[in-house]
């Protein structure tokens, strides 16, 4: 390829207390892409996604975005990048409201600096109208919503917000079969849109169908990455246990 | 044997449904319903088991006075609870901001500005002095908690030794008074409106609450959001009216003493005429708990402080991940609540006309205990200022109208404090029940 990847992740290691959670990887991503990271629970594939979002700092290594070198110290920073993260564990405020959660940290405000919470209802409703039509419930705490619900909440933050880079951390581990069927069709729409997706799960066959390379950690190490229709499902399975490349490994 | 049992069922489901769609269309909240309902309880008891002294203007007065001081920490308590976080220090602070307040006027700004005792700007440069100093020991226990993750709980139950006994060093243990007239005006009895400023008061608040419930009905209606019934706008805003100026209208007759008008006169050299009566109205320091309440509620709903303030205590970790520092949100938390102590500071000593070394004792219990009465859950995310402040009236009720009735100082504290524990069971029980929280 010769154009300039959106994210490069290069060398990146990080340590928690002697543990070597991340161990010199380098991964890239294009835009219209999405990358799987596939790997075992521990693999490190959470730790090098938060590294990018801002919410770790990596020991080593560089981030370039759009060939041009990136600081990320915190999730401030990332969001300066266009980078939005739809976190495992679902970043968002139980107690708030869908409105609330979707503009936080980046609330609308009225002219005299208070919040303008009509409009930012306003706003969600337009953008959940268009992301999950059975949305009607803006008004209450986001704990009262379905786990689809809730995702769609999570996933409308880094639409409206014109994200560029979108990390997305298992968004179908909560999820029915419905709601994952309407997840795995954002991701495409997103896609087709030219955003370059992150993707972590553990369903290796819906990593098949969404994305277009995988890359495969082990204890902290990448193993390899590879286009998905050069592999087969049960190469990638094989990378993920054995901690070896395909061919290797056959 | 089951037909009719269901019928009954059935009928009391639709009788529910039809109870729960007046409450929906008031959009009031069941929980505000229920503390106003526990405090008329508790009013119309004390007030039976007292021979109707309970509810007299003069005992309303007295109340509402001695809930300010409690009351006004109570609010910067519920962000302090809201972030997770706790506040055992606020009744020593409230002590060391009360000696800073009490040293300037009685020594520090006579001697080092050489200004002379009774010279007006005394009592606002004390004010300011203690309102500055409240916030500056509040950051510093934040910045403990938020930046060096000290556990709050140990930082102000280290904060309770230390500025109690600063207050204590301050004023050498001694009682500093009499304190500066103006600054007296704030303690209650001392410093009321009058009939006229009362009723002034009291109408533009009514104006200003129809005001504010129109705006807001304006404001959905303009961005097709559903609205209440016009008929549920109206009864909601004549129950606040009525509140409102029904509450001036009782302090409006509380009479004045003629002993003391007649003082009063004679001070300014005049005689009282025939027939003259005056009565207190509201109290200033009142004035100053519906202000403090109306900010309060103001930054906790409409400004994103308020916003980080409860989408921290809902997810830490959710916030900081938006981007929200909230290492710098527990020290402004901390803050404020420091100023807070400040001006409940104002508030107590003005309303001892001196300041003694155990002002605020125990004031943090009590505090904490409004602000948990009132809905405050100690898991953090939820709290409202209203109801801190219906808990510090429904406690300090309690305490008043056992004392009127005789009880004795120590079964008081009994059932202060099992109401206390009672009051957080019915809560976790209505939040199970409603799934609310």
């Amino acid at each position: 390829m010769t154009r300039t990847p959106l994210v490069e992740m290069r060398n990146i290691s990080i340590a928690f207390g002697g543990v070597q959670a991340v161990d010199d990887v380098s991964i890239d991503l294009y835009p219209g892409e999405v990358v799987g990271l596939l790997g075992h629970n521990g693999a490190g594939k959470s730790t090098l996604i938060k590294i990018l979002s801002g919410a770790y700092k990596a020991d080593s290594g560089e981030i370039w975005i759009d060939g041009v070198q990136a600081t990320i110290n915190s999730p401030r920073d990332a969001r300066d990048y266009n980078i939005e993260t739809i976190h495992q564990t679902l970043a968002l405020a139980d107690n708030l409201s869908a409105p609330a959660n979707l503009f936080l940290g980046r609330e609308l405000r009225t002219m005299f600096g208070f919040l303008d919470d009509s409009r930012m209802e306003a706003e969600t409703t337009k953008i959940m109208a268009r992301l999950n039509p059975n949305f009607k419930k803006i008004a209450e705490p986001v704990s009262a919503l379905s786990g689809g619900q809730r995702q769609s909440v999570a996933i409308a933050r880094a639409v409206y917000f014109n994200a560029r880079i979108l990390i997305m951390d298992e968004p179908t581990a909560a999820l029915g079969v419905h709601e994952t069927k309407m997840v795995a069709d954002l991701i495409m729409e997103l896609k087709a849109q030219g955003l370059g997706i992150f993707l972590i799960s553990h369903d290796t066959r819906e990593m098949m169908e969404l994305c277009d390379r995988v890359s495969v950690m082990k204890n902290g190490q990448l193993i390899g990455t590879e286009r998905v229709e050069d592999v087969t499902e049960d190469d990638i399975l094989s990378m993920i246990i054995m901690g070896k490349k395909a061919e290797q490994a056959a | 044997m089951s037909t009719p049992n269901t019928a009954n069922r059935a009928l009391s489901g639709a009788d529910k449904a039809k109870k729960t769609r007046l409450i929906d269309a008031l959009e009031l909240d069941t929980r505000l319903l229920g503390m106003i309902g526990a405090f008329i309880l508790v009013a119309v008891v004390f007030n039976v088991l007292t021979d109707g002294r309970f509810l007299t203007p003069r005992n309303v007065f007295n109340l509402t006075i001695q809930t300010a001081s409690v009351a006004i920490m109570a609010t910067g308590m519920v962000f302090v609870i809201v972030t997770r976080h706790i506040d055992l220090s606020v009744g020593a602070l409230l002590a060391t901001c009360s000696a800073v307040m009490a040293m300037m006027q009685t020594a520090w700004l006579p001697q080092f500005l050489g200004l002379p005792l009774g010279h007006p700007l005394i009592p606002w440069l004390a004010i300011g002095a203690g309102i500055l100093t409240g916030g500056l020991i509040g950051a510093f226990q934040g910045y403990l908690a938020g930046y060096l993750l000290i556990p709050a709980f140990i930082v102000t139950l280290g904060g309770l030794l230390v500025w109690r006994n600063v207050a204590w060093y301050l004023t050498n243990g001694q009682t500093i008074g009499p304190l500066d007239q103006t600054f007296q005006m704030f303690g209650g009895i001392n410093g009321t409106m009058g009939e006229f400023w009362s009723w002034v008061v009291g109408i533009v608040a009514t104006l200003a609450a129809l005001a504010a419930l129109w705006s807001k009905r304006r404001d959905k209606l303009r961005h097709d959001f559903p609205v209440k019934p016009l008929w549920a706008e109206m009864a909601l805003g004549a129950i606040i009216a009525g509140a409102i100026l029904g509450l001036i209208t009782v302090l409006n007759s509380y009479q004045v003493p003629a002993a003391r008008l007649q003082r009063e006169f004679a001070a300014r050299g005049e005689t009282m005429p025939d027939g003259f009566t005056a009565a207190y109205g509201l109290p200033i320091s009142v004035l100053l708990l519906i202000v403090v309440a109306i900010v309060m509620t103001v930054v906790a709903r409409r400004t994103a402080l308020g916003r980080y303030i409860f989408a921290t205590g809902g997810n830490p970790q959710a916030a900081e991940l938006s981007g929200i520092n909230t290492r710098l949100l527990t020290v402004k938390v901390f803050a404020i609540m420091g100023a807070l102590c400040a001006i409940s500071a104002v508030v107590a000593s003005a309303r001892l006309t001196n300041h003694s070394n155990d002002i605020g004792t125990l004031d943090e219990l009590r505090v904490i205990a409004a602000a948990v009465i009132g809905g405050t859950a100690l898991a953090g995310g939820i709290g409202t200022i209203y109801g801190a402040i219906l808990g510090a009236l429904i406690m300090q009720s309690l305490q008043s109208g056992m004392a009127m009735v005789g009880v004795d100082a120590p079964l008081q504290n009994i059932v202060v404090g099992s109401v206390l524990v009672l009051a957080v069971l019915i809560d976790i029980i209505y939040r199970r029940r409603t799934g609310k929280g």
